[in-house]
């Protein structure tokens, strides 16, 4: 089967083929746009329900095909199947209301399910075991699901777990033993599972290298190094040390005469290597642990030996530039001193001059002491300038997309190596083109009631601005200034002229940012709502004298991400204006991030004291090719609205994305969006957004 | 004129203070030069406890000014106001902490308008002397004056950095949140709770410093851990106390709430 979406007009006619072969009274148009989102293989195996449905009735058909964009958003492949056919059983049983009831609620067939299945599912705890293990260790560890789907073991730099967990009753237990894995292999790498410079964990396991024992070696060690992980987490963080004790359970009786050795807040892998050697003595297997992880030496103490080199070799680099290439050799001390004191600290001295160190350096050198215990020494030698890289890069394709010089480039974060891609993204500003030079005046006359209402509000919104003291002319005098003054000529000094209190219109001190999706899904009349929209958002600012710039935004890959110049910051709303809002179209892709760091920086040159950036979009981050697709560019994008509000400005998101609950809030933060539930609302709705965000 | 004048802060008792490092050293050495000081660090670190400690030990009056953006020249230097039928002049804070030979702290310094803090510049450089434009007068300051400004570096934004000028004036003492063990040590003082409690605290602090960067702005600071110790002295249980006093101080967000709540309950 081909990867390729079926679009709308496809769609619709495989529709019509099976639910209206006989009588055609209405039509599957709006169904099928409905469903052109939507991957190929669900769109199949929709179709296959519709036609095996619409043999039965076809109404359910038509019904299934209807609701199945929220279906497949809120249940998983398997249970689709569960819910088309408990309405297929319901029709059998008590006929077609009842079986429109049961499909109809949606909610409801999942919260059964949920309460009927204690399965979990890796993706369901993936995110917030994964910020729980950032507060836990300070560097980001990879999570992914095992390649095996069952076991759970570490590599040191990712977590690998199984991808669904059922072993207990409850769903809530299952989260728990999630958490407990991730614990207990973070916890391998935190506390020296995989050796240290004084215990050598190869050379331990050596005598079972190769023989029969080795697999039993390696449960046992397994085993026991839970016991003492076990303590060691006991004493670091009592809360948890109690979770894992629960999931736990009784220590089996093979352990128990063990604990008085390695159940200690002391205790190493030393320790832990003690009793392996005795355990191996018998004959006897490791005991089972229900929340047993794999132990593979070889592979991590290779990436942990690749991670070594690779942050030694990023500190290096971040100290070669700060010190320029001379270098001074007789400071390295100080600095790794410093280092290690402070834990990476954020500023190093060198040459009497203080520089900061990049984060990235910073959480290279924390990692490295996480670690060694200490920075090494060799790597404060400075070294050539540069990132290191894993691989070599791979010839992209896509570099062919454009072989211009762009306006310029960004960083992309990439949340599966949870590193940036430096200078990833080019960006290219133009003005839109003017177009028809009467359409804001016909959409002014069309909704010239909805924008004298408009126009009211933010009136009065402008009234509540103060007065600005110590003027050279306005409306009243300064009372305080007034006192200086003659307290000044008294004193037979010269007074100030700057008695008066103004009314300032602008004293609101806002600068907002509109970002307006031009992404090819917004043909139509999604286009024709967002520039009806830029309209009334136009007259509103006019009225309030906020300062505000417009550009939409679209790409096609990472090399080209246009910017499209609507209104600057420094442009009046005049017929240029007006005529480039004319001509806002649709063009290609929806690459998000992008465009909100390049607007970010375009809103942070305004002197304004507070910033303000609000999106308009249809949909989720989006770009030609799978790269930026799904977890990728919503990764990327809530990266991005991150990174402009630690530079002060807020963001907001308005979209007609019926779906956009579930990413949104992830991207923009639980009151960072409004989903608006009909697209035509959106030029009616804006302004008054707007008000509420910017009083 | 009593009521009109700055008030100066004398510092009797011994305020408690846990040196971190050489900064009582360093501070005294600062004095002993006549060098002004900047303070760097975080929110709720103990800057401020600092200066109030270094008065004390100076046995220095103490004139704190926390700055705002509304912050004029006249408001820090003084003003001519007429009483009955007579112009008086008023001393500012400043004025009055450079005669006093007082210490002059200026709590988050980004935060008042750039043509404000160049009125510092000359006070703090080798000239030690504080222009009064309107009288005409110029203030030396004698031996015991000392300026303090406090930062955090944190929160730069594009329109809030100190100049280059200002900043390369004064000695700079870096601030951060101290070693577990002697934070822990703040905690169970400040807080009123035991060792056992301020070291679970410590540790619930470190572990949101984790998340700086990582979906916080900042993580909870000795402050926020005083205040959920001081909660759970007041009878509140740990779990509550933390989840109030730090996990819905530091984020509305609720998936980073979520997360916050793990970290409490791994370490109660
Ligand atoms: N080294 C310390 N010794 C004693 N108390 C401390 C110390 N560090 C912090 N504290 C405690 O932390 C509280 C907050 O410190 P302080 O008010 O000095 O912070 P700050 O650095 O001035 O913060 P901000 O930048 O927000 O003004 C103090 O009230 C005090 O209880
Ligand atoms: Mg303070």
């Amino acid at each position: 089967m081909s990867e390729r979406r079926l679009f709308a007009a496809e769609l619709e006619a495989r529709l019509d083929a099976v639910l209206f072969a006989s009588h055609s009274h209405r039509s599957a148009t709006g169904i099928a746009e409905g469903l052109e989102a939507l991957p190929r293989v669900q769109q199949e195996k929709l179709l296959d329900w519709v036609a095996v449905a619409a043999q039965t009735y076809a109404e359910i058909g038509y019904l299934i095909a209807t609701l199945a964009p929220q279906a497949f958003v809120m249940l998983d492949d398997a249970s689709f199947d569960a819910w088309v056919l408990a309405g297929l059983d319901a029709f059998d049983r008590d006929g077609g209301r009842a079986a429109m009831e049961v499909l109809r609620d949606l909610e409801g067939f999942r919260l059964k399910l949920d309460g009927d299945r204690p399965v979990v599912k890796f993706a369901e705890i993936e995110a917030r075991l994964s910020r729980f293990l950032q507060g836990l260790s300070g560097r980001p560890l990879g999570l992914s699901i095992s390649a095996s789907g069952a076991d759970a073991w570490t590599d040191t730099d990712t977590l690998y777990l199984p991808g669904q967990l059922d072993a207990q009753p409850q769903a809530g237990a299952n989260r728990k033993l999630y958490k407990t894995l991730a614990t207990m292999l973070w916890a391998q790498a935190r506390f020296g599972t995989f050796g240290s410079a004084h215990c050598d964990l190869d050379a331990a396991l050596a005598p079972w290298q190769g023989t029969e024992d080795q697999e039993r070696a390696l449960q046992w060690l397994a085993a026991l190094e839970s016991v003492r992980l076990e303590a060691r987490v006991t004493n670091e963080l009592p809360g948890l040390g109690a979770e894992i004790a629960a999931v736990r359970g009784l220590w089996p009786p093979s352990l128990e005469p063990l604990l008085v050795r390695l159940y200690q807040a002391d205790a190493t892998l030393a320790d832990t290597l003690a009793c392996l050697a005795e355990c191996m003595r018998g004959s006897a297997e490791a005991p089972h642990l229900p929340h047993a992880v794999r132990i593979d030496p070889a592979i991590a103490l290779r990436v942990r030996a690749e991670r070594i080199a690779r942050h030694k070799e990023i500190l290096s680099r971040a100290i070669h530039a700060l010190k320029g290439s001379a270098g001074h050799p007789g400071q390295r001390d100080e600095v790794m001193a410093q280092l290690a004191a402070e834990g990476g600290a954020a500023e190093i001295n060198l040459a009497e001059k203080v520089s900061a160190l990049p984060p990235e350096a910073r959480a290279a050198a924390q990692s490295l002491l996480q670690d060694l215990g200490e920075v090494p020494p060799e790597c404060l030698l400075p070294a050539g300038p540069g990132v290191w890289q894993a691989t070599a890069l791979k010839g992209d394709a896509e570099t062919l997309a454009s072989q211009l010089e762009p306006d310029c480039r960004y960083d992309e974060w990439d949340y599966r190596r949870k590193a940036y891609r430096h200078d990833w993204c080019h960006v290219f500003e133009a003005d839109v083109p003017a177009g028809a030079a009467d359409y804001v005046g016909a959409v002014k006359a069309r909704h010239a009631a909805l924008i004298r209402q408009i126009r009211r509000r933010f009136e009065m919104l402008r009234g509540e601005n103060r007065m600005l003291g110590r003027q050279p002319e306005g409306e009243e005098i300064d009372l305080d200034a007034m006192v200086d003054a003659l307290g000044d000529r008294r004193a037979g000094c010269e007074p100030s002229a700057r008695l008066f209190c103004q009314r300032i219109r602008n004293q609101r001190s806002l600068a907002a940012m509109f970002m307006v999706d031009m992404s090819g899904s917004t043909k139509g009349w999604v286009n024709d709502a967002e520039r009806e929209a830029l309209v009334m958002l136009c007259e509103a600012l006019e009225s309030l004298g906020d300062a505000y710039a417009i550009c939409g935004f679209s790409g096609w890959t990472r090399t080209r991400c246009d910017i499209y110049r609507i209104k600057h910051f420094a442009e009046r709303y005049d017929d240029a204006v007006r005529a480039r809002i004319a001509a806002v179209e649709a063009k290609d892709y929806t690459r998000m991030g992008v465009a909100i760091r390049h607007l970010t920086r375009l809103l942070l040159r305004q002197p304004a004291r507070h910033r303000l950036l609000v999106t308009l979009s249809d949909g989720r981050p989006d770009d030609f090719g799978d790269e930026y697709r799904g977890h990728y560019g919503i990764e990327d994008t809530r990266r991005a609205l991150q990174e402009a509000r630690e530079q002060g400005v807020r963001s907001y998101c308005i979209t007609i994305d019926r779906h956009g609950a579930d990413y949104l809030a992830h991207m923009y933060g639980a009151a960072g969006y409004t989903v608006l539930d009909d697209v035509k609302k959106l030029p009616l709705k804006v302004a008054d957004i707007y008000r509420r965000l910017a009083s | 004129m009593e009521a009109l004048a700055t008030q100066l802060a004398h510092i009797d008792t011994e305020p408690y203070y846990q040196s971190i490092a050489e900064e009582v050293t360093l501070f005294e050495a600062a004095h002993a030069q006549r060098l002004p000081v900047l303070l760097k660090g975080p929110t709720g670190c103990g800057k401020t406890r600092f200066v109030e400690y270094m008065a004390w030990r100076l046995k220095r009056p103490l004139v704190t000014v926390a700055c705002h953006d509304d912050l004029t020249t006249a408001d820090l230097v003084g003003r001519y106001l007429i009483v009955g039928n007579e112009t008086v002049w008023v001393d500012g804070p400043l004025t009055a902490a450079v005669r006093a030979g007082a210490i002059c702290y200026l709590d988050e310094i980004v935060e008042a308008r750039k043509d404000t803090i160049v009125v510092i510049h000359p006070l703090a450089d080798a000239r030690r002397v504080l222009a009064v434009d309107k009288r005409g007068e110029l203030v030396p300051a004698p031996a015991g004056f000392m300026l303090v400004i406090s930062y955090n570096p944190g929160y730069q934004s594009v329109l809030k950095e100190i100049k280059p000028s200002t900043r390369q004036r004064f000695v700079a003492l870096d601030f951060d949140y101290p070693e577990a063990a002697v934070e822990a040590g703040i905690v169970a003082r400040e807080g009123g709770v035991d060792a056992d409690i301020a070291r679970r605290l410590v540790k619930l602090g470190e572990l949101t410093r984790n998340l700086k960067g990582a979906g916080l702005d900042e993580g909870a600071s000795t402050r926020l851990l005083i205040h959920a110790a001081q909660l759970m002295a007041a009878g509140i249980a740990p779990e509550q106390a933390c989840t109030a006093a730090v996990a819905r101080a530091l984020s509305d967000d609720a998936d980073m709430t979520d997360t916050l709540d793990d970290l409490v309950r791994a370490v109660f």
